[in-house]
């Protein structure tokens, strides 16, 4: 019997090869850990003496059907003598699995390989833009029949998702909008101080938060924040086939999972782009009452005289298109999710960087388009 | 020394909370058998090898395996003791990130210093002989049907020649002919390879073909161990339902024809 005492793995006697009179004898224990040590590739012999074997294993006995199949190969039959016969067994198994070639194919990767991978590459960018706009029109259609029924509006789904990335996310948002405030003034007052205008800070806090840095910085945070969680979401739930589960149940997936959350973050954002104005509004008053002895109420009544509201309206007008860029590009994303984990990581950083490079170019258009109408 | 039992398992209880899995388990393994772990849904048998296997820590109780203490051994000698079983979970586990040929290899790149020639050439082998097809060699997980998933999860179990294999449900899902020949590998692999095969199992056909004893979970309890013909007098009612119901009466009836 070659069954193993218990100490088995701890002491090894090592193996050994010897050709004599025609004959390999092979001695001591073939296991996985020790089959390298020996060197079959030399030496022909009509007969392959097993006897002194001790322990054997699937490595062993692979060894040994190598060295069969060497000499095989060079026209001579050879013969396995001494093996105990749960030994043979294991060598007819090897024998009926080990493949006829024990060679594996290198490939080796040419440059019209290399091209072709750029051009499919180039292909399924392409495509899966489109299908990204394709997904963007049906959450579209069906957050316009939501809104044609209400009725089936699920405001609890709505309401959690209100709290995960609205409420939730106050803190930081505030937290950050008041330390660019502080930035913004600090920075502002060392400038503006060389030609004796200090005052002027406040226009200079008030018009870049509120046109610019407030709802982009927010939209930013929200990306990683929000977007992240719905692919990661999305992503696992589609790993394991709740996607197909819902779709068997007749649910449709994007009318329960896109749109409360796409919803969500059209509702939420303003909201917070909102807090993050005032954040960021507080920061700069106090940063510059600190700096410049701009007190609060001179900075209110400059803020009041010269900032036109419609500052604060161009900057409240880009939130609900950001939030559409989020909630889309992570939602999308999280549909995009295989069979495995690895794809759900991946697709879980692509769709932070994609969302915040889209809310970026989005908010660039935006300046654009404002500039030519003159607002 | 050889008539004690590999594994061995006194007064295990295991909680989830409030809810008691196990309560005042015992088990012995004897070495070289193939013993069937069965039970109804939730009874814990699932519970019970992660506990044997050392991932999940009992509240009370003591297991050992090869003589040695699971629950309480330093973190070298688990390392020691690991790579003397393979284990096999109940949708494959295998890792998602690697294709068949990488998770098989895998066990042999963590323990062993091998060539990457004879590493390659193992692992197919053992692939080969868990009976998938050659090309499964390069796919991925997400790639596999349910079985070919569970024969993946088998090999790379086997890849080290262990001297225990923990098989959950390795039939479930998979087509007759696949189960029995399944059943047919595990019992030539006992074989050739000494192996001591701890099967959590509701298929009655591997029960009757390859099991040497059975052990019936149930109440957190080893309600009984014994041949399958022992269980047929064993005076419980999920038993008799279990070993008596029409699927034992035909598995049995298969067996006398054959
Ligand atoms: N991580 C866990 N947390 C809480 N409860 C658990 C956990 N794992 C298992 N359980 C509970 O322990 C019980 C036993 O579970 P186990 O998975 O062992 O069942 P099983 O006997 O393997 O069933 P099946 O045949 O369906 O696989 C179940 O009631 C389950 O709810
Ligand atoms: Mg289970």
């Amino acid at each position: 019997m070659n069954k193993r005492d218990p100490g088995a793995m701890t002491q090894t006697n090592r193996p050994q090869i010897s050709l004599s009179d025609g004959v390999f004898v092979l001695q001591g224990d073939l296991l996985i850990g020790t089959i390298e040590d020996l060197n079959m590739s030399q030496g022909v012999a009509q007969t392959i003496d097993l006897s002194g074997v001790g322990q054997f294993d699937t490595a062993g006995a692979w060894a040994v059907v190598r060295l069969e199949r060497r000499l095989q190969a060079a026209g001579i039959t050879p013969q396995i003598v001494g093996a105990s016969a749960l030994q043979q067994d294991l060598l007819a198994t090897l024998r009926q699995h080990m493949p006829e070639d024990d060679t594996v194919a290198v490939v080796s990767v040419s440059l019209s390989d290399r091209l072709e991978q750029l051009g499919r590459k180039t292909a399924a960018a392409l495509r899966e833009m489109l299908s990204m706009v394709g997904f963007l029109g049906r959450v579209v259609a069906t957050i316009g029949g939501l809104i044609l029924r209400p009725g089936r509006i699920r405001w609890t789904a709505i309401v959690h998702h209100m709290q995960q990335v609205g409420l939730n996310a106050v803190p930081i948002v505030s937290l950050m909008a008041f330390l660019i405030g502080v930035v913004l003034a600090f920075q502002g007052a060392a400038q503006l101080r060389q030609f004796g205008a200090e005052v002027f800070v406040v226009d200079l806090i008030a018009i870049s938060i509120l046109r610019e840095l407030g709802i982009l910085l927010t939209a930013i945070i929200v990306a990683g924040r929000s977007g992240s969680a719905f692919t990661a979401a999305i992503g696992s739930m589609k790993m394991r086939e709740e996607i197909d589960a819902m779709r068997t149940l007749g649910l449709d997936p994007i009318e329960v999972l896109v749109a409360p959350r796409v919803i969500a973050l059209i509702l939420m954002l303003p909201v917070l782009g909102i807090i993050a104005n005032f954040a960021g509004l507080l920061g700069g008053a106090i940063m510059s009452w600190i700096e410049l002895g701009v007190s609060p109420g001179v900075f209110q009544s400059r803020l009041v005289s010269n900032t036109g509201v419609w500052h604060f309206g161009v900057g409240l007008i880009k939130a609900p298109f950001f939030a559409l860029i989020i909630g889309i590009v992570g939602c999308f994303e999280g549909m995009q999710v295989g069979g495995d984990a690895e794809s759900l990581g991946r697709l879980t950083s692509t769709s932070v960087v994609l969302s915040i490079f889209l809310v970026i170019a989005a908010d660039a258009m935006f300046s654009i388009f404002f500039a030519i109408m003159g607002v | 020394m050889a008539d004690d039992p590999i594994i061995s398992v006194r007064g295990l209880v295991n909680r989830f909370g409030t809810h008691t899995v196990h309560d005042g388990l015992d088990l012995d393994v004897r070495r070289g058998e193939i013993i069937g772990i069965v039970g109804g849904s939730g009874t814990g048998k699932s519970v019970l090898l992660r506990a044997v296997v050392g991932l999940l820590k009992p509240a009370e109780g003591q297991i050992t395996v090869f003589g040695e203490s699971v629950r309480d051994t330093s973190a070298a000698d688990y390392r020691r003791l690991r790579r003397r079983w393979g284990v096999m979970f109940q949708d494959g586990a295998l890792f998602s990130s690697l294709n068949v040929q990488q998770n098989v290899e895998a066990p042999m790149r963590e323990q062993l210093d091998l060539s990457d020639e004879t590493r390659e050439a193992l692992a197919a082998i053992k692939v080969r002989m868990v009976g998938l097809p050659d090309h499964a060699l390069q796919k991925m997980p997400s790639e596999l049907s349910g079985g070919m998933r569970k024969r993946a999860g088998f090999a790379r179990a086997i890849a080290l020649d262990p001297e225990i294999v923990f098989l959950d449900e390795p039939t479930a899902g998979l087509d007759p002919i696949g189960a029995a020949a399944f059943d047919t590998l595990t019992a030539q692999l006992r074989r050739a390879l000494g192996l001591t095969v701890f099967l959590v199992t509701h298929d009655l056909d591997s029960l009757h073909a390859i099991c040497d004893r059975i052990a019936v979970l149930a109440e957190g309890r080893v309600l009984a161990t014994g041949t399958m013909a022992e269980m047929q007098d064993v005076d419980h009612p999920w038993v008799q339902a279990y070993f008596k119901g029409p699927r034992a009466r035909a598995a049995i009836a298969q067996k006398e024809t054959l």
